[in-house]
């Protein structure tokens, strides 16, 4: 340390030592000064042309008018318009046509899946899985009908809903509730149900309970079992229960009645919307 | 600031030193031009070759389909998920790299590079404008603009810009189809990016051939620092045989009364030097190896009368046997030794690799993605169906029938969504999404077991070709 030499610019230090160190005082490069000065006089235009500024309610909103929702609901605007004429085409074809026009179809599904992973989801589960009391939309049984008229009308006035007179409707009684039969005759009825698709049952009692299902339950769910779309009685004969297919759910469901409700979407959904739920819903359980 | 101090301190940056490269004939020279000519030919004629594909494929050679995510190549389609073969081809030509930089030095950096040719031509270019180099000297060192140094000036600087847009538009037909881009262009009706690429790649052109020059090679370039890596002393670069050229006339050691060597200190490898070296300094960072000291120094020793070579292409070890009196080793050794061998080999193998992969892909091919969500549907007769989403990949130029079928278990049977056919049309060129249903019947293994490995065909039934992909079909399993 004994050769230190001079400060080399002789400019005096800042006065500050570490240690020994000292830190030279040598001006700022001038080009480094005035960008900085930019960079301040940068900011504070910045911060007048965009949202910064916190106040108690908000920010300023900068006089460039700049904001995320804005930028969104344009990139909305601009898919709706993008999109406007095939969601015309869509709306206003024949139904049938939706499923045999290649790009409608194309389109109605990708659009439906959106709509239904939106709307439709949370009872029916992803791609139409289904829950106990929530239909299963991606096998082959419909309870009201699987065409894509038939689903079209469900999904638009909806199912029980008694705020849409043109909404599917059809009710069960509730035989044991209402004393219309007696427990005796409900568990022959429902040892009789569970023979008819091939469950293991009580078989003493079949036979009784083939007289009060002719008596009670033909009408709507059929001779053989084999229900009726148009009053969403359900085909007893199948592997497939609504809710479930074991003695207990069906003694209730003979019991008390089952009341599955579903909303209408009209008012909600506009019709192209609609349209390309129903093609979705509709391939989901391979069509009809 | 104060700079009346003796201990300035020394300034980080040093101005160029501007470089006016002399005019120069010889083997090298020719080899350049010649090499020149076919690079700029290939890269300027190939978006031309037409080649083709069928009705609905582009008939360009040599064409990346950007909005469409394709790559042709004469007879070679690639699509996005076959990228490997373009990586494949960046760690050949890696390798390639390697092995010639191991072997030759810069050999890449001094004939090949892009900035070396483009510098190359826009150098051609100044000379036949403002003559060679002590005219351009004399042009530089002029201060004032007179009417014939802006003529001069103007004249160059436009040449190089119509270059320069001619290296741009050449890029973007790589891109587009060629004609029809060529006349959108004119027409302006070619896409914004089109002119902006063109602009940018202009303008870099212009800047990096006309003034930065060897600055690219010396500050820019990651390469050289790399290079060194592979460099031993057994690989040729451009030396000079100092044992034999010094002392050099001027000398000290000739004014005191030595005798001289053969280096009578013309200057004629430090005029031709496109990067403004001395190459009697030895090897140096800046030096591409392009040779025209060579060819330069050549010149001179034919004519006084002295054997050539007194700047060549030398190795390290070939100092030692030359100062000894000895002849040096072969060009065939210095180049054939382990180091290049395995080099050679590694670059082999990934190209035969490349090769077979090339010659074992088909034209059709096929994805499974197994719906999940529910993992099984029962039917109404207690069947067990599983939903595949199948995309069908069908690379030929004209439309194809695919044939569906499914292997593994004779209970499962195959259905496609939206047809009562196995068989669907898959257009030219696409990908077509399929959702394909398997159903095994109530009493059935498949049914039955918790999951059983299936295996999903597909043949192009226009010529037999097969492709197939494994899956899993998900029964009740209790």
């Amino acid at each position: 340390m004994a050769d230190k030499p001079e400060d080399r610019n002789d400019v005096g230090t800042t006065g500050h030592e570490w240690d020994g160190i000292e830190e030279l005082n040598n001006p700022l490069p001038r080009w480094w000064v005035w960008v900085f000065y930019a960079t301040i006089i940068w900011g504070l235009w910045y911060t007048v042309a965009y949202p910064a500024w916190p106040m108690i309610s908000g920010a300023t909103e900068g006089y460039m008018g700049w904001s995320t929702r804005a930028n969104v609901a344009a990139a909305i605007e601009e898919a709706e318009v993008a999109n406007a004429e095939i969601n015309e085409r869509l709306a206003s074809v024949e139904l049938g046509e939706i499923t045999s026009d290649a790009e409608l179809q194309g389109y109605a599904r990708s659009a439906g899946e959106a709509v239904f992973n939106t709307w439709c989801v949370q009872c029916h589960g992803r791609e139409g899985g289904g829950f106990v009391g929530y239909p299963t939309l991606s096998d082959d049984d419909w309870l009201w009908g699987g065409s894509m008229e038939d689903i079209h009308l469900t999904i638009s006035h909806g199912i029980r809903n008694e705020e849409d007179p043109d909404a599917r409707y059809s009710e069960m009684p509730a035989f044991g509730r209402d004393e219309l039969l007696g427990p005796d005759e409900i568990d022959q009825a429902v040892n009789y149900v569970m023979s008819l698709s091939g469950e293991p049952q009580d078989a003493s009692k079949v036979e009784a309970g083939s007289a009060v299902y002719a008596d009670n339950c033909a009408a709507c769910h059929g001779a053989a079992g084999e229900g009726d779309i148009f009053q969403g009685a359900p085909n007893l004969a199948d592997a497939i229960w609504l809710y479930g297919g074991d003695y207990a759910a069906l003694t209730e469901s003979v019991n008390n009645a089952r009341f599955g409700v579903m909303p209408g979407w009209s008012n909600r959904l506009s019709e192209a919307e609609i349209r390309a739920v129903a093609a979705y819903v509709h391939q989901l359980g391979g069509g009809e | 600031m104060p700079a009346e101090s003796e201990n300035v301190p020394q300034s980080l940056y040093a101005a160029r030193e501007p470089v006016f490269p002399k005019r120069v004939g010889g083997w090298y020279r020719s080899l350049k031009w010649i090499i020149m000519i076919v690079t700029l030919g290939i890269y300027y004629l190939t978006p031309w070759i037409r080649w083709d594909r069928g009705p609905q494929l582009p008939d360009q050679a040599v064409l990346v389909d950007l909005a469409h995510r394709r790559f042709f190549f004469f007879w070679i389609e690639i699509w996005p998920h076959e990228f490997y073969f373009v990586a494949g081809l960046l760690v050949m030509a890696g390798l390639g790299l390697f092995l010639f930089t191991s072997a030759m030095g810069r050999v890449w950096c001094g004939y090949a590079c892009p900035q070396t040719v483009w510098t190359d031509l826009y150098i051609l270019v100044e000379r036949w404008i403002e003559g060679d180099r002590n005219a351009r000297l004399r042009l530089h060192r002029q201060k004032k603009w007179t009417a014939r140094k802006i003529r001069l000036r103007l004249t160059k600087w436009t040449v190089w810009l119509i270059i320069g847009l001619l290296t741009g538009g050449a890029w973007v037909f790589y891109f587009t189809d060629a004609p029809t881009l060529l006349v959108d262009l004119f027409t302006l009706n070619a896409h914004p990016i089109a002119y902006t690429t063109i602009a940018i790649l202009t303008a870099t052109t212009f800047f990096f051939g006309g003034f930065a020059r060897e600055q690219i090679c010396i500050y820019a370039c990651p390469w050289p620092r790399i290079q060194a890596a592979m460099m031993d002393e057994d690989t040729l670069t451009v030396g000079y045989r100092d044992w034999r050229g010094e002392p050099r006339k001027h000398s000290e050691a000739v004014e005191a009364g030595e005798p001289q060597g053969d280096c009578i200190d013309c200057m004629a490898c430090v005029n031709v030097c496109p990067m403004g070296i001395d190459i009697r300094d030895g090897q140096q960072m800046e030096c591409i190896t392009c040779a025209l000291c060579i060819d330069a120094c050549d010149d001179i020793m034919a004519k006084i009368g002295k054997p050539r070579g007194l700047i060549d292409y030398l190795a390290l070890t070939d100092e030692e046997f030359e100062r000894q009196g000895q002849p040096p080793k072969p060009v065939l050794k210095h180049i054939l030794r382990p180091r290049t061998i395995m080099y050679t080999s590694l670059w082999s193998l990934v190209g035969l690799g490349l090769l077979f992969a090339l010659f074992i892909r088909s034209d059709i091919e096929m994805t499974v993605a197994p719906v999940r969500n529910p993992t099984f549907v029962t039917l109404s007769d207690g069947s067990i169906r599983n939903t595949y989403e199948v995309r069908l990949l069908n690379k030929h130029g004209d439309d194809r029938p695919f044939r569906l079928s499914v292997s593994g278990d004779p209970a499962v049977r195959i259905q496609l969504e939206g047809t009562a056919y196995e068989t669907v049309d898959v257009p030219a060129n696409t990908t077509h999404l399929q959702r394909v249903y398997l159903i095994a019947p109530p009493e059935s293994d498949p049914a039955q077991v918790e999951r059983s490995d299936v295996r999903l065909w597909i043949e192009d039934i226009s010529n037999g070709d097969r492709a197939h992909k494994d899956t899993i079909f998900n029964g009740k399993g209790n």
